[in-house]
């Protein structure tokens, strides 16, 4: 199901909840899945006792994946244009995800309709921890 | 990531789906899938990521009869001064953009081809010096199409960069 430009309206904002409680396999799941295995995703020794930091933590990649999952259950298959991300905070084992889609512009290209969205990711803290923006085709 | 073969499967799309938490059918069944709008399993948003698995040199994948930096008997696989063994030298990510020329579905057939881009110095509050560097890869199909267009931002930091 696609958007319709005609039920939108600038500062309207869809939510969605990606995970609660962040597990580890989760993190293992991503490495196979996406072919990166950094340790410091996966391998907790290394990564307090070589990288010093306080444990395994998410690929940003998987924090940006779902939250495409997010964006594409809201606007529809096959219908971004674009989708990019800053990482703004990193992600642990434990964490609670949600995320939204705020409408910011609604505009015609070449005769498309697209709709300008930006995107905000946070944890159960209210920290984000990925902020971006995406753009979609919707229907008029 | 340069890859010269990136073939578009349907089996590596339903992994990927699985492990971002995302329960769409278009990414999990053929059926399903040829009545959507797009009429074919597609590609997740972030699915292009999935290509450093068709990268033979790919740092961050533990390879067969040489050294890896991930722990074992010891808390690194490498000793300092070694050469080799994986691993990207601190560089963590810090941006990823993608735009969507159209989206890569299952029997597509793509390549990557990279071109660095710029970069540019941070001081930052926790890590020290930060150093950002852009590179920006290209995702045409077996017909020479452009289809998605990658911009990653990494950045290497002095020391772990720990926030939230």
């Amino acid at each position: 199901m696609a958007l319709k430009a005609s039920d939108l309206k600038v500062g309207g904002t869809h939510t969605a909840t990606l995970v609660k409680d962040l597990k580890r396999t989760q993190l293992v799941q991503y490495a196979g899945a996406s072919g990166d295995y950094n340790p410091l995703h996966t391998d907790d020794l290394f990564t307090r006792e070589v990288a010093g930091y306080p444990s395994v933590f998410a690929h940003g990649m998987l924090t940006m994946g779902m939250t495409g999952a997010m964006l594409t259950d809201y606007v529809g298959d096959g219908r971004l244009t674009k989708f990019g991300v800053r990482f703004t905070a990193q992600v642990w084992p434990g964490d609670d995800l949600s995320a939204s889609a705020t409408v910011e512009a609604l505009r015609d290209e070449d005769g498309v309709k697209l709709v300008d969205l930006a995107v905000s990711t946070r944890n159960q803290d209210g920290v984000e921890v990925l902020s971006g923006y995406a753009t979609a085709r919707v229907d008029p | 990531m340069a890859v010269d073969r990136f073939p578009i499967e349907a089996s590596h799309i339903m992994m990927f789906a699985r492990s971002v938490g995302d329960a769409n059918p278009i990414y999990y069944d053929a059926d399903h899938a040829a009545k959507t709008e797009p009429g074919a399993i597609i590609a997740p948003p972030t699915f292009m990521q999935a290509s450093a698995q068709f990268d033979p040199d790919y740092s961050l994948r533990p390879k067969v009869g040489q050294p890896w930096f991930g722990s074992g008997k010891e808390p690194t696989g490498v000793k300092k001064g070694d050469s080799g063994g994986g691993g990207n030298k601190g560089t963590l990510h810090a941006e990823q953009h993608f735009e969507y020329h159209r989206h890569p579905k299952v029997g597509d057939v793509l390549t990557a081809t990279v071109k660095p881009g710029k970069t540019w110095e941070k001081e930052g509050r926790r890590a020290g010096k930060l150093i950002f560097s852009e590179t920006i890869t290209e995702y045409r199909d077996q017909n020479g199409e452009l289809v998605v267009t990658a911009r990653g931002v990494g950045v290497r930091t002095e020391r772990p960069a720990t926030q939230g």
